[in-house]
């Protein structure tokens, strides 16, 4: 119990996870499709950005005293929280906005195409 | 399919929490994910770069080919996106089931104005967060959005044809191209001055002081401009594929 | 510049990219021949770079002059530089062949058709020479999206299969993501080799299991094995004919030789074969992909949606190859990447020229093609035999190592579901050449004193030869198998293999 007051981050993306992945498959409008995907991916990087924090540490923008003048800057890595997950995460943020915009053009198209956003529906019309 | 997908999710949740225990504490930062490279970008990236943002340092230098790429997939997403939506026909022609609701031309008095008032400023931040990302939270990224937002808003508050008149598909087009050839060719251009792809430091010669400031101010200069690159395909790629979406393709009208 | 060719296989068609976008908004009839000439640079130096590889092993390219693991790294060593040969090879001759049925199928749109060819080139590359698991990462969506784009341009029904392609992509994506954020946790390292190297010492973790059973997932879904196969016959149905030329034949082979390098550089042939038990389970997957494309296949009357049920099928071959634990096993799935490959791409081909000529492609349309369309039938046949795996095409010395290294491991269900596959082909072909020869149906049996006139109309030259080089490089590889296999295949194979 005690470990779990520490951990509990894990346990709220394996949280995420699930409703992520169980949206994207068991849907049934497209729309919620979507909106599962961008829980799954959060979820991610939520795993990520957690992954890289560090207990007492600040955001990894040294800080530097001024001593007559001169600039001298702090590079002790444990002040600092984790810079490597939160650029990978920029990345995967980005590619997110651009998977979401793909999956929405598509709904648009299916919409215009058959008038609904509802699998079944659709898959009726198909035949 | 429900119960499917709901055993799938179960399963998968299952599977993860018996690693529960594996996993190091959560803000330990002698976990390995902070010791081993990341470490390393703390300790040396002011040194090698000048630049006290070590996520900017990291993101533009040290990884810069990830960010290359990054943009790559903005560019990718607007042009799919314009391959698979934009119409060339006349939108009256169409014979779909599916029927546009009537048109009303929005009056925007309030937020008009509000528009106006708002977006000049917007547009300095945006301007200032890339300008300013070797020192504070910022960078190409989300400089470029708020300078995307900017005209989103414009487009959002009056009517997407006004947008399209001081940013035209022509330019968000080229734009979008242009900062991704300004990224790439600032790697060329490291190629050409003997260096491998993307390593700012064989652009030293362009600097003056010794070889290794030059070498160092060389990175940090590149970065900048790595980093308006970005902005520029990120700022029109943002106003495109809202306008795609918003039109559904006809670029007539918005929402 | 010697030592920039690994680079400059994937940023030479990502400038062409950004030319075409730029220079085809204004003209798109310039866009098709410098697409083509972007990948004839790309095909080049990925030919300097086997060559060099071949004569002074593996190259490590750091870009951004950064060492590794803290810059990334491209690392080829012959099974890239195989890969690349073979991916940039047909993506040159699906360039070549694009022109008409592009021209005819997507009229105003091909300046963006080019851009997201040369684009979805360019992630297929990058993710075969990258060294890096975030990198990989970064080129997949790329490879992604451009398909997502390219597959939805073939409207109506594509709409919703492409979708389907989405959201399973994405899953495949994310669970791969998840795996390499699992070893980033427990070993602090992007870098494929750099991690390879700590992973020892974490012999017995959960999270090193689990994660290899993500990032395994998530190819699998990418290749489409047999459980998570549902997505790709209609995506590829429905897709735009130059469009399925590219993807099918090199989205799953990319994605199985990903699958090799997770499990032999990141991981190692010791742990998946000694330490985990996964080999039956894996074992009966591949089985059952290979038995249930097959069939598919058989009951298939558009021959477009037949052959993407036999890539379902191939699949099967690759991944129960390498799983097979064997050395013979392993060259039989590397040697059938490339074979697999050429031999799709020039099946894809064939049946784009039939549609381009006759409108569709089910076996009405195959009637008599013989007399009007006798080259690109021919092809049709080494093709088929390839598919069959008839001697000397390098769909028999696939097989052949494929089969020998099941026997080796004792996977006796292996090789019988290999021979049931290829009888299943046989059966096929047969057939479709039956139609193209025989035309007549036998209700309709041809007076013998009337003339039977059938008019020649042969594909175009640009289409005829793409589809002839990689038919004849069927052959040439088949003839070839010994040097291939000593020379570039063997080197690279890892130890602690039967």
């Amino acid at each position: 119990m005690e470990w779990l007051q520490i951990n509990y981050n894990y346990l709220l993306v394996i949280v995420l996870l699930m409703i992520g992945l169980w949206a994207m498959i068991g849907k049934n409008n497209l729309v919620k499709k979507c909106i599962g995907m961008c829980i799954f991916q959060n979820a991610i990087i939520m795993f990520f950005i957690s992954m890289g924090a560090k207990a007492g540490s600040t955001i990894p923008i040294l800080n530097y005293t001024k001593v007559n003048g001169v600039k001298t800057y702090f590079t002790e890595a444990s002040m600092y929280a984790n810079p490597l997950t939160q650029i990978l995460m920029l990345t995967a943020i980005v590619v997110g906005v651009a998977t979401l915009g793909m999956a929405l053009t598509l709904v648009q198209k299916i919409y215009s195409e058959y008038g609904t956003c509802e699998e079944d529906e659709i898959l009726k019309k198909i035949g | 399919m429900k119960v499917l997908s709901l055993i799938i999710a179960l399963v998968m949740g299952a599977l993860l929490t018996v690693i529960l225990d594996d996993l190091p504490a959560w803000g330990d930062p002698n976990s390995p994910a902070n010791a081993h490279v990341s470490a390393y970008y703390l300790e040396n990236a002011y040194e090698q770069t000048h630049v006290p943002n070590v996520v900017t340092a990291v993101l533009a230098d040290y990884r810069g080919f990830d960010t290359m790429f990054e943009t790559g997939v903005v560019f990718v997403a607007v042009i799919g996106i314009m391959g698979i939506l934009r119409r060339e026909d006349d939108p009256k022609s169409s014979k779909k089931s599916f029927k546009r609701p009537p048109h009303q031309p929005p009056d925007p008095v309030i937020t008009g104005v509000a528009t106006r008032f708002i977006v000049p400023f917007m547009q300095i931040f945006g301007l200032y967060v890339i300008a300013h990302g070797h020192y504070s939270p910022g960078g190409g990224f989300q400089g470029g959005v708020i300078l995307g937002a900017s005209i989103i808003l414009m487009a959002m508050t009056g009517e997407l044809k006004s947008a399209l008149e001081r940013m035209t598909e022509d330019w968000f087009i080229i734009m979008t191209g242009l900062g991704f050839l300004i990224f790439a060719g600032v790697g060329l251009a490291c190629m050409f001055y003997g260096g491998n792809f993307l390593d700012y430091s064989a652009l030293a010669p362009l600097f003056g002081g010794t070889p290794q400031e030059a070498a160092i101010t060389a990175r940090y200069h590149a970065m900048l401009w790595v980093e308006i690159g970005v902005g520029f395909t990120v700022m029109s790629s943002m106003f495109a594929i809202y306008s795609y979406l918003a039109s559904d393709g006809w670029m007539d009208r918005g929402l | 510049m010697e030592q920039q060719y690994p680079v400059l296989i994937v940023i030479i068609p990502m400038f062409t990219a950004m030319v075409l976008t730029l220079a085809g908004w204004f003209k798109p009839a310039v866009c098709q021949p410098l697409a083509v000439v972007g990948l004839l640079g790309s095909f080049l130096s990925a030919v300097a770079t086997l060559t060099k590889v071949s004569a002074g092993g593996v190259i490590s390219y750091r870009l951004g002059g950064w060492e590794p693991p803290f810059g990334i790294e491209y690392r080829v060593d012959g099974l890239n530089a195989l890969v690349l040969v073979m991916v940039s090879l047909v993506a040159l001759l699906v360039a070549i062949f694009a022109r008409k049925p592009v021209e005819k199928e997507l009229g105003n749109k091909i300046s963006n058709f080019y851009t997201l060819f040369v684009l979805l080139v360019t992630g297929l590359l990058g993710m075969t020479i990258t060294g890096d698991a975030f990198n990989l990462y970064v080129l997949l969506e790329i490879a992604a999206l451009t398909s997502y784009a390219l597959l939805a341009m073939g409207r109506g029904r594509a709409y919703m299969a492409t979708f389907n392609y989405v959201i399973l992509g994405t899953i495949g994506a994310c669970f791969y993501l998840f795996g390499v954020g699992l070893l980033l946790i427990k070993t602090g390292s992007l870098n494929m080799v750099d991690i390879g190297s700590i992973l020892p010492q974490l012999a017995g973790s959960q999270t090193v299991l689990i994660a290899f059973g993500f990032l395994m997932a998530g190819v699998w879904i990418k290749m489409a094995l047999f459980p998570f196969h549902g997505w790709l016959p209609n995506a590829y149905t429905y897709a735009p004919t130059a469009t399925s030329c590219l993807v099918a034949p090199l989205m799953t082979k990319v994605s199985v030789y990903i699958m090799l390098r997770i499990m032999f550089t990141v991981y190692s042939a010791d742990w998946i074969f000694n330490v985990i038990q996964w080999k039956p389970v894996v074992m009966i997957l591949a089985v059952v992909a290979i038995l249930m494309g097959s069939f598919f296949a058989l009951a298939q009357r558009d021959i477009k949606r037949m052959l993407t049920y036999l890539i379902v099928a191939e699949i099967g071959y690759m991944v129960g190859g390498a799983w097979t634990g064997t050395t013979a096993g392993l060259t039989g799935t590397i040697y059938h990447i490339m074979a697999d490959g050429l031999m799709t791409v020039c099946l894809f081909m064939v049946i784009g020229s039939v549609v381009y000529r006759k409108g569709k492609a089910n076996f009405e349309s195959f009637k008599d093609a013989f007399q009007s369309m006798p080259w690109t039938m021919s092809a049709l046949i080494i093709g088929g035999l390839s598919m069959i795996g008839v001697p000397p095409t390098c769909g028999f010395f696939s097989k052949w190592y494929l089969i020998s290294g099941a026997y080796q491991s004792s996977d006796y269900a292996f090789i019988v579901a290999l021979l049931i596959s290829s009888l299943v082909n046989a059966i096929l072909f047969i057939r479709i050449v039956e139609t193209a020869f025989f035309s007549a149906t036998p209700s309709e049996i041809p007076d013998p004193h009337s003339h039977h006139e059938v008019d020649y109309a042969d594909s175009p030259v640009s289409m005829l030869i793409p589809m002839w080089v990689s038919a004849l490089a069927l052959i040439a590889m088949g003839l070839y198998t010994g040097e291939i296999v000593t020379r570039w295949i063997q080197p690279i194979l890892p130890g602690g293999l039967i």
